[in-house]
């Protein structure tokens, strides 16, 4: 587990939508979604989505429908609106910007005084 | 990473529709949560464990549903109502849990909003909401400028009608009594003399029949129409519609039944509901002074009308300034120059409109300052409690709870206390203010007081409740803002020793000063009052009847009435008991008044202009000074020879002599001309006493003309007695039927009559009486509040100090010296501003000076026992710690 970086904030919201971008899913299959193409890389708190989801909801950008999940077992799933894929595409762009730019500033090398 | 809601509104149904979904959410969102657990399971189980033990680990992993629950709750915006509602359940929790704290409080604020209520409505229904007739926003009345006088002559009022362009219409009314005879008993009754035009233009509709109109009118004694009132149609004809048409005799001429007015209409004026509406063509038949020719003769009462739509105020004074100055140049001798101004209708124009107003403004602001002293208690109340619940304060905020989320449940509570508050003084209003609409202090005169409560006051009400709960509910903010979770915790139950003054203390000196200003303005009121009774009216009304007849409502000319009140004189003053009887045609003191200008003997152009004094006038018998015991102070009285054929005297009071005959002793023999040239000559000479409708006017010059000479039909008989007049009613009534079986009479002592002079004071200083008491209750409250949180707070150190062998003035110095501090120093602020506030009431309450030693005495003694009531209990529960109970339990 260790090797697992803790998520910064608000950065789950972002993670969600890219998820959910790839195909409708329900909450199990969005963890493994994030687990899998981040390289299990990042640690979600199974329960911590819920409230993640939720709020995308109702900020308009997710909507949820009920439907049957592969195991053959009721779930609800979650897919992008059109305001939800343009948020992504926005948000997207702005961390790109924002990692290029901390990663920049860190890879500078001490000056000598 | 949070977007702004797209639509508020959209946002908002959502959240209205999470809040009543919510077990349905509550469903869906458990539903959605185990089926992520059964997936996470199969998936385990797919690794090789067996499926209970998959399910087992998957919940494990899954964490604490509750708190996920709850912020996914939170995450789909169910949110801010739902923690109100939690703010309010808790809140409600808390208040429930002292009992006593939430009575004492909405009590007090249920008086101190319902104080404000009922001054506001009454304030809101004489001033500030317009007449009850359709768009009475743009109804006004017209006053002659220069002397504030709303009353016209009816051929002047004839010309602002149809010479003005600025109303729609002008209407005209005026107020009479009469005898109404349908062949029952007569009785009496009020009405209003009315322009034809009057119904319509006020736009009124008929409940049944019809209205007069202006076609009715064809000269003097041309419309003998009755309109009535549909409280008196079913008071007095049982709501019967075949009265419509029928004829009744008033003052014996006969009058056809045209029509009822509807229930909601009680005439144009506040006050006074008449029973019925006659055309003013037909005024002379009901009495002599209803002249529609003499233009000098003022007796129109009102006249009122709607704007045309688009005309100023302003513009429609300069039209009827053009009006006056064409009358001015038309009538010089009748019309002085006139301005005119436009007064709200109602209240007959600025004749009582100005005392009143500022009575009831400076009600309100006592009121006001009721609520605020109100405020200052609870305010210091919930300070007291928010100190005491340090710890538990300190405890949420330990725990994670916000500041913000702590001070929303305080505030919450106080809400929840004032509207509760509110909603009791407001109910508590509304009952009071229903009474006060049906009161009849003044038994032959019907009143209408317009007060019941309305939207206004409603807002007015709830208003007040939000401010004053947020007022107080601010108080302990600071102190939630300071509290440092881990001092407090670690220290317990905080035992410092406060020496430096807090905002507690500035609250109760705030509320005391504002409690003795209100007992010092009821003090000097009551004072002012009594004063008054006891001052020099120029009567005597003890044991004295008025028995008040109208010849003219029997059908009586003016040459047999004066036979007619000579012999009632006689048949009454022959009834056992009775020892003297006189006539006056209004008593003193009386609702109206005659006045007449007087002129010099040497004037000779008699323009109003050039009056020496405007006089009161009393058309009298000669026993009318024995009857009323008004002392004779040189001269003779007047005699039954001062008759049509004698030449005319009068006899007149001090100030008279003084102002128009140069000096009171040498007035006698001396002659004054009347406004139409009468010379007469000055007889005798009489004290000074009040005459008008108010105690607190100047000295004012007062003629007494023979009644024989200056005939009146409207006329009281003074009738003093030995015994108790009470007795003597039956036998005076059987008397007058004896004479005259169809002339109404109506009998009541003078002092209920003076009642009518005493109103405004009398009302004053229960008003004031009331507002003192309430103040007095609440520093009561306010002191014992803080001295029992005082003693309770230092219990244990009181113990010790008793312990140690303290004295029990040592005892009680120490517990109680700083309340009884405070309580010094509010009241001597609040006597100084007392003090300085009661200048005002002088004009009101006659007499009343706060410069008075005994206010200053009763004021000081109202607020020592005050103090002593209040730290009465805290005293005694200071003295009787025990400190061995008190050190073992600690």
């Amino acid at each position: 587990m260790n090797d697992q970086a803790q998520l910064l904030p608000g950065t789950l919201d972002l993670l969600i939508l890219k998820a959910v971008s790839l195909g409708p899913l329900h909450g199990y299959g969005i963890l493994l979604r994030i687990g899998q193409i981040s390289g299990n890389a990042l640690l979600v708190e199974q329960g911590a989505l819920y409230p993640g989801l939720f709020r995308l909801v109702r900020q308009g950008l997710l909507k949820a429908n009920w439907g049957v999940s592969e195991n053959n077992r009721r779930a609800k799933f979650y897919e992008l609106t059109a305001a939800g894929r343009r948020r992504l595409r926005e948000e997207t762009d702005s961390w790109n910007r924002l990692a290029a730019a901390i990663a920049t500033a860190l890879s500078q090398q001490p000056e000598e005084a | 990473m949070k977007l702004p809601d797209p639509l508020p509104f959209a946002s908002l149904r959502f959240r209205i529709a999470t809040l009543f979904q919510r077990s349905r959410m509550n469903a869906e969102m458990e539903e959605e949560l185990r089926s992520h657990i059964q997936h996470r399971a199969d998936d385990l189980e797919r690794s090789g464990i067996g499926r209970a033990q998959a399910e087992r680990r998957a919940r494990i992993e899954f964490g604490g549903r509750e708190k996920y629950k709850e912020e996914c709750h939170q995450a789909a915006g169910g949110n801010s109502i739902e923690i109100l509602l939690q703010d309010v359940r808790y809140s409600a929790r808390q208040l429930r849990k002292s009992p006593g704290f939430t009575i004492a409080a909405v009590l007090t604020l249920a008086l101190a909003i319902g104080a404000n209520a009922v001054v506001f409505a009454v304030l809101n229904g004489l001033f500030l909401r317009p007449l009850k007739v359709p768009h009475g926003e743009s109804l006004y009345a017209i006053q002659r400028g220069n002397d504030t006088y709303i009353i016209q002559s009816y051929p002047d009022y004839i010309d602002l009608r149809d010479r003005n362009r600025s109303f729609e219409s002008l209407a005209a009314y005026t107020i009479v009594q009469a005898g109404l005879d349908t062949g029952k008993d007569p009785s009496h009754v009020w009405l209003y003399g009315v322009s034809g035009n009057y119904f319509d233009a006020l736009g009124i509709q008929p409940y049944a029949g019809r209205f007069i109109h202006s076609s009715d009118e064809q000269g003097p004694n041309s419309a003998p129409y009755i309109v009535l009132t549909y409280g008196y149609w079913h008071s007095h004809f049982q709501g019967d519609r075949s009265v419509i048409g029928s004829v009744v005799r008033l003052n014996k001429h006969p009058f056809t039944i045209l029509g009822v007015t509807p229930p909601e209409f009680h005439g144009t004026l506040l006050f006074f509901s008449p029973d019925f509406f006659v055309p003013l063509v037909n005024q002379q038949q009901l009495v002599a002074w209803a002249d529609l020719n003499a233009r000098g003769t003022r007796w129109v009462f009102e006249v009122l009308g709607h704007l045309k739509p688009g005309v100023t105020p302003a513009q429609a004074k300069a039209d009827l300034d053009s009006v006056g100055a064409y009358l001015h140049q038309a009538y010089p001798k009748e019309d002085d120059q006139a301005s005119f101004s436009l007064v709200r209708p109602g209240l007959h124009g600025d004749f009582f409109a100005p005392a009143m107003r500022a009575f009831l403004a400076g009600l309100m602001l006592l009121a006001g300052l009721i609520l605020l002293a109100a405020c200052a208690n609870l305010g210091s109340l919930f300070a007291a409690r928010a100190s005491d619940r340090g710890r538990e304060v300190a405890l949420r905020l330990a725990l994670g709870s916000s500041r913000i989320r702590i001070l929303r449940q305080l505030l919450t509570e106080a809400i929840l206390i004032s509207l509760a508050g509110g909603a009791a003084g407001l109910l508590g209003s509304i009952a009071l203010l229903h009474r006060l609409s049906g009161w009849q202090p003044f038994p032959q005169f019907p009143m209408n007081i317009p007060v019941s409560p309305d939207a206004s006051v409603y807002l007015v009400a709830l208003g007040l409740a939000l401010v004053s709960g947020f007022l107080f509910g601010i108080v302990p903010v600071r102190q939630v803002f300071r509290t440092n979770p881990y001092e407090i915790v670690k220290a317990g139950s905080s035992a410092r020793l406060v020496r430096r003054i807090t905002v507690r203390d500035i609250l109760l000196v705030a509320q005391i000063a504002i409690c003795a200003v209100l007992v010092t303005s009821s003090l000097v009121a009551v004072r002012g009052l009594a004063r008054s009774m006891r001052s020099k009216l120029g009567f005597e009304p003890k044991n004295v009847l008025l028995v008040d007849t109208d010849l003219s409502m029997a059908g009586y000319t003016e040459d047999r009435a004066a036979a007619m009140q000579r012999r009632i004189v006689d048949a009454v003053g022959a009834i056992p008991g009775v020892s003297a009887v006189g006539l006056v045609d209004t008593p003193p003191l009386h609702m109206g008044w005659g006045v007449s200008n007087v002129f010099t003997d040497q004037t000779t152009d008699l323009r109003p202009a050039n009056a020496a004094a405007q006089a009161v006038t009393y058309k009298i018998s000669p026993e009318y000074f024995q009857a009323a015991r008004t002392t004779l102070l040189a001269g003779r009285n007047l005699s039954l020879h001062d008759d049509k054929d004698a030449p005319r005297v009068a006899v007149v009071n001090r100030e008279f002599a003084g102002k128009i005959l140069g000096s009171a002793t040498n007035a006698l023999g001396k002659h004054y001309k009347m406004p139409d040239g009468t010379r007469i000559e000055v007889v005798g000479l009489v004290e000074d006493g009040k005459y008008t409708a108010n105690l607190a006017e100047a000295p004012q010059p007062a003629m007494f003309l023979p009644i024989l000479q200056f005939p009146a039909s409207e006329t009281a008989l003074v009738l003093r007695s030995n015994r108790d007049p009470e007795q003597l009613v039956a036998a005076i009534r059987r008397t007058l039927r004896d004479l005259d079986a169809g002339l109404p009479a109506f009998i009541q002592t003078w002092d209920e009559e003076m009642n009518g002079a005493l109103f405004a004071a009398r009302t004053a200083t229960v008003s004031l009486g009331i507002l003192g008491m309430m103040g007095a209750m609440l520093s009561i409250t306010g002191i014992f509040g803080m001295a029992a949180y005082s003693v309770s707070k230092r219990l244990r150190e009181l113990g010790i100090r008793i312990a140690l062998g303290a004295k029990r003035t040592e005892v009680l110095q120490a517990a109680l010296g700083r309340p009884v501090k405070l309580l010094a120093f509010g009241s001597a602020a609040g006597l100084v501003l007392g003090v300085l506030a009661s200048q005002v009431l002088a004009s009101i309450v006659y007499l009343a000076t706060p410069r008075d030693p005994l206010v200053l005495g009763g004021v000081v003694l109202a607020m020592a026992l005050l103090g002593l009531l209040a730290t009465w209990i805290p005293a005694q529960r200071a003295l009787s710690i025990d400190p061995l109970i008190l050190l073992r339990e600690e």
